[in-house]
């Protein structure tokens, strides 16, 4: 039968028995191929390893199948167990505190004329430049034993429950606020000037017309900072005392105890919220679709000095709350040697003096950064290319962009330990990528596939479909119009991707923890590792040192954007 | 085989169980202009894919200049193709969209700048070759498609819908303009629209579509002047439906009326059939004379700019009928609302349908 589904394939219908089969043109074979490789591609590096973690969690360590008994063995060890009630605990509160902060100042970014908006909106994102451990390391310098504001704590440890929650609440906070000033913008002015006109109450129109149309972005916002909280490990590893979280679970069962069954089992009960969480997620997206109309007319917020001052007011703390702890971190990572000798050096920064991994570290995570970037963005933009305006294959198409929703419901931990198991075993041809350079790159693509996928996808789809069928009148392949045409239409998205990309491949620990070499080190497992050795003075200098790459990322993919978009891409001007 | 240019034999194409086409055949001579007209969803579209290839039939063959291109691959066919999107390249010059096609075929730089310049004189753009397609109207748009689709010489140029988006003006101009140029070019063409007036001002010959099937083949004029099927009458202009009976092969029966209708010796044998005039051939002058002389008073009249369209209310008959009279009629007979007339309904302009017609 042919792989076309336009083709003749109803044999059942006598008249074509006789005729002949249609022939397959070059573009049809290269896109086919292409999309058969590049879906032999995502079933190697996600489908295939995620399904050895199922099957190691029914094995005992010597590899015989046990059926259940690994399952039955963690429900009856409380010290394991304990772990899904902690994680859900954190989650709930966390995910309350943010979404409360998070919707308070998306609300004044977006309803009100709040003085300093642009402040805020540069500030309120940074924490997403920064691994997660970083902010942790910092409470332990504001909070910790020797803290500068110990005293603020009441006599509580900042080690454990307490801890976990403002490092992460602080770590997810930018990812919420997102979502919400997305939602509180997509709005019609039109509504507000009914209730207006309607002498409706403040408040009412708050419950009336606010709430329902940010309903699916509130909803949205808990989910992503829910997974957010269950899937992280840089901030209960740093910060969470003998407090057991899923995730720092698998890490002690694998690194610690080298028990790979139970960490799979582990994997498997993280996996679940987790899915969950994102089947919530996606049925949501789905809802959102048709929400707003086209003719929907945009809310400019008007002047009101006590609603803005009082906002104000409200809001400053959470900037205030972000700057004091990077500047923490900052300021510690400077401090000579803390907290005996407060003379600013850049001590900290010499790391090949200190165990972790040195600078090589830090250069190796560069290289892979521009590795995922580079390699990710072509990679991961041709296939949604491919799966988004190629004709036929029309179930493979679906499967692959099934697919690709994978990896935003599977936790970094659990990916990463899925590439050991697969890819490390004797018997696999591709043994030979562990341990190298490939491995982090092609793990760190998959980890952060989703988000990729769907911006291309969004992107592609505001491109005139019939592009390919002009070119192919034309007599002109395909490829000459991807590259002539779909790709610099598509800049703005490549670069958003790119950047992307390479932010959470300098700032990720998670899924890079099991599967970085001695000569793969790299500098976000070297603050781990160096905070662990009980190097943190020098961990926060790394952290920082990654904070800033992310930040000059951020920078030049903005410079970008607008100086060079506005050059080149002159024909928007236009449109 | 020998004359037809474009030979569509016995198409079908399914979407599922869907029958989007239905044993289509028609046949396209060289040169010639033909529009697929039809309602929406009728498969004008679909027919105009499978003959590029785009979407390839599940049954039937075409044969296009003596070749089967049944089940070639779009490269491989020889056409050139105008979307109602326009599908022009943004981030491309008007220039090098309408080379983009000539880069391929081995044509030198200095040939492909001659080309293209000739090109864009020919659409009455000369200056614009800089441009980018976001900086010209909508109108401009259209010519820079059409001129990337006929920039390669292609052996059949295929329009779907080209003036749809376009407003009333820039439409009626383009109308005029694309006529023009293939006459020039004589190039075989296509179009697709659902806009009759388009497709009869601007085809050789008509294909009138519906449902998946062809309904009819033919020159504007007899599309117009002699409907096969109230389908039609019906989808082309206006048309009067009114239930009648033969009584012989030269005379019906309407509502008590005898009507002389030399086409009632084809349906002689029919029980129920359906008698259809169309607004415009309703007469009111020199009607004392008339053969067909029927009685009736006006109901209700809408002013149409340069004529009335009039409800009638016929002896004899239930429903009303629809006439459309010049001003001058209305002046001369001072014809106004409940005024009583007398009609003629000329035998040679009446058309008989087997079955009711609502
Ligand atoms: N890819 C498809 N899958 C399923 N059904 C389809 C597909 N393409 C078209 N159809 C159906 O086939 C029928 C004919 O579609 P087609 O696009 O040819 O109509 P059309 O005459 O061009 O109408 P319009 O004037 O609206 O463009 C429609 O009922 C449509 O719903
Ligand atoms: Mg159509």
């Amino acid at each position: 039968m042919s792989i076309f589904e336009n083709l003749p394939v109803s044999l059942t219908q006598e008249t074509v028995l006789n005729t002949p089969k249609a022939t397959l043109s070059r573009d049809q074979i290269l896109q086919a191929s292409g999309l058969l490789i590049a879906s032999i591609i995502l079933l190697i590096t996600l489908v295939l390893p995620l399904y050895t973690i199922l099957s190691k969690s029914v094995e005992d360590q010597q590899g015989g199948f046990i059926g259940l008994a690994n399952y039955i063995d963690y429900f009856s060890t409380p010290a394991l167990s304990m772990s899904i009630s902690h994680t859900l605990t954190i989650a709930f509160i966390t995910t309350f505190i943010v979404i409360g902060l998070a919707l308070l100042t998306a609300y004044a970014l977006t309803r009100t004329c709040m003085p300093g908006r642009g402040f805020f909106k540069v500030f309120l994102m940074a924490p997403i430049f920064a691994p997660s451990l970083l902010p942790a390391i910092s409470l332990v310098y504001l909070f910790g034993n020797q803290g500068v504001l110990k005293g603020l704590m009441f006599g509580e440890t900042i080690y454990g429950p307490i801890g976990i929650v403002i490092g992460l609440a602080f770590w997810c906070f930018p990812h919420a606020l997102m979502i919400l000033v997305t939602a509180l913008s997509n709005t019609d002015a039109r509504l507000y000037e009914s209730a207006k006109v309607l002498r409706t109450s403040g408040f009412r129109t708050f419950m009336t017309i606010t709430l329902p149309s940010i309903k699916y972005g509130l909803i949205s916002a808990s989910f992503v900072v829910f997974t957010l909280v269950i899937t992280d490990f840089g901030v209960p590893k740093v910060i969470g005392g003998q407090y057991n979280m899923l995730a720092t679970d698998i890490y002690k069962q694998v690194i610690g105890q080298q028990n790979f069954s139970m960490g799979a089992v582990v994997s498997v009960v993280l996996l679940l919220p987790a899915l969950f969480a994102f089947a919530i997620d996606r049925w949501v997206q789905r809802k959102q679709v048709a929400l707003l109309s086209a003719r929907a007319a945009p809310l400019i917020p008007k002047k009101n000095p006590v609603k803005d001052w009082t906002m104000l007011a409200l809001c400053l703390p959470v900037p205030i709350i972000i700057l004091t702890v990077l500047g923490m971190a900052v300021y510690a990572s400077l401090v000579s040697f803390w907290p005996y000798n407060l003379s600013l050096s850049f001590a900290n920064y010499q790391f090949d003096l200190m165990d972790g991994g040195g600078w090589e570290a830090y250069y190796n995570s560069l290289e892979m950064a521009c590795w995922t970037a580079l390699i990710g963005t072509l990679f991961i933009f041709y296939n949604a290319y491919l799966v988004e305006k190629i004709k036929g294959l029309k179930t493979l198409r679906m499967l692959y962009h099934l697919a690709a929703m994978i990896p935003l419901a599977v936790p970094g931990m659990v990916l990463g330990l899925a590439y050991v198991f697969f890819f490390n075993a004797p018997n696999n041809p591709l043994n030979f990528v562990y341990g190298t350079m490939a491995i982090l790159v092609i793990c760190t693509v998959a980890h952060y596939y989703t988000v990729c996928h769907l911006t291309a996808v969004t992107a592609l789809k505001q491109i005139d479909n019939e592009f390919e069928a002009v070119s192919a009148s034309l007599k002109i392949p395909f490829y000459v119009t991807f590259w002539r045409v779909i790709m610099p239409v598509s800049l703005p998205a490549l670069l958003e991707i790119g950047s992307y990309l390479f932010m959470n491949a300098m700032t990720t620990v998670s899924a890079v923890v099991f599967i970085y070499s001695a000569d793969t080190m790299l500098a976000s497992v070297a603050v781990l590792n160096m905070d662990d050795a009980g190097d943190i003075a020098p961990a926060a200098a790394m952290g920082v040192l990654i904070m800033g790459t992310c930040i000059l990322a951020k920078l030049i993919h903005w410079v970008f954007s607008h100086y060079l978009l506005a050059r080149t891409q002159r024909w928007r001007a236009g449109t | 085989m020998s004359d037809s240019y474009l030979k569509i034999i016995e198409l079908d194409k399914f979407f599922g169980d869907f029958a989007a086409l239905k044993n289509i055949s028609l046949d396209i001579n060289e040169g010639e202009f033909v529009c697929f007209l039809g309602p929406s969803g009728c498969g004008k579209t679909t027919l105009l894919r499978a003959i590029a290839g785009l979407d390839i039939q599940s049954n039937g063959r075409i044969i296009q200049d003596g070749k089967d291109v049944s089940w070639l691959s779009p490269d491989s066919r020889d056409f050139g193709i105008v979307f109602q999107s326009y599908a022009l390249f943004p981030n491309l010059s008007v220039a090098d969209n309408i080379a983009y096609g000539l880069r391929n075929r081995k044509v030198k730089r200095v040939d492909q700048k001659e080309r293209v310049k000739e090109l864009l004189d020919i659409i009455g753009l000369p200056d614009s070759g800089s441009k980018f397609p976001g900086q010209l109207s909508g109108g401009q748009q259209q010519r820079v498609a059409l001129a990337r689709a006929i920039a390669t010489s292609p052996g059949l140029l295929l329009l779907d819908e080209p003036l749809s988006a376009l407003d009333a003006r820039v439409r009626h101009h383009l109308r005029h303009e694309i006529k023009e140029l293939q006459r020039k070019l004589g190039v075989t063409t296509v179009m697709v629209t659902h806009d009759q007036e388009e497709a009869l001002s601007m085809a050789d010959r008509i294909v009138v579509m519906n449902h998946g099937v062809i309904e009819q083949v033919g020159t504007p004029e007899e599309i117009y002047s002699y409907p096969k099927t109230p389908f039609v009458a019906q989808f082309v202009g206006t048309m009067n439906f009114v239930p009648c009976s033969v009584v012989d092969k030269g005379t019906i029966n309407v509502g008590g009326n005898s009507v002389c209708c030399p086409q009632a010796a084809s349906m002689i044998d029919q029980t129920g059939v359906s008698l259809a005039i169309r607004p415009e051939d309703i007469r009111i002058r020199n009607t004392e004379q008339a053969d067909n002389r029927l009685l009736a008073q006006v109901t209700s009249m809408e002013f149409l700019g340069s004529f009335v369209r009039s409800k009638l209310s016929v002896e004899g008959m239930n429903d009303l009928i629809i006439a459309d009279f010049s001003m001058n009629d209305i002046r001369d007979f001072n014809i106004s609302h409940g005024d009583q007339l007398a009609l003629d309904l000329p035998e040679e302009r009446l058309h008989l349908f087997a079955g009711e017609v609502l």
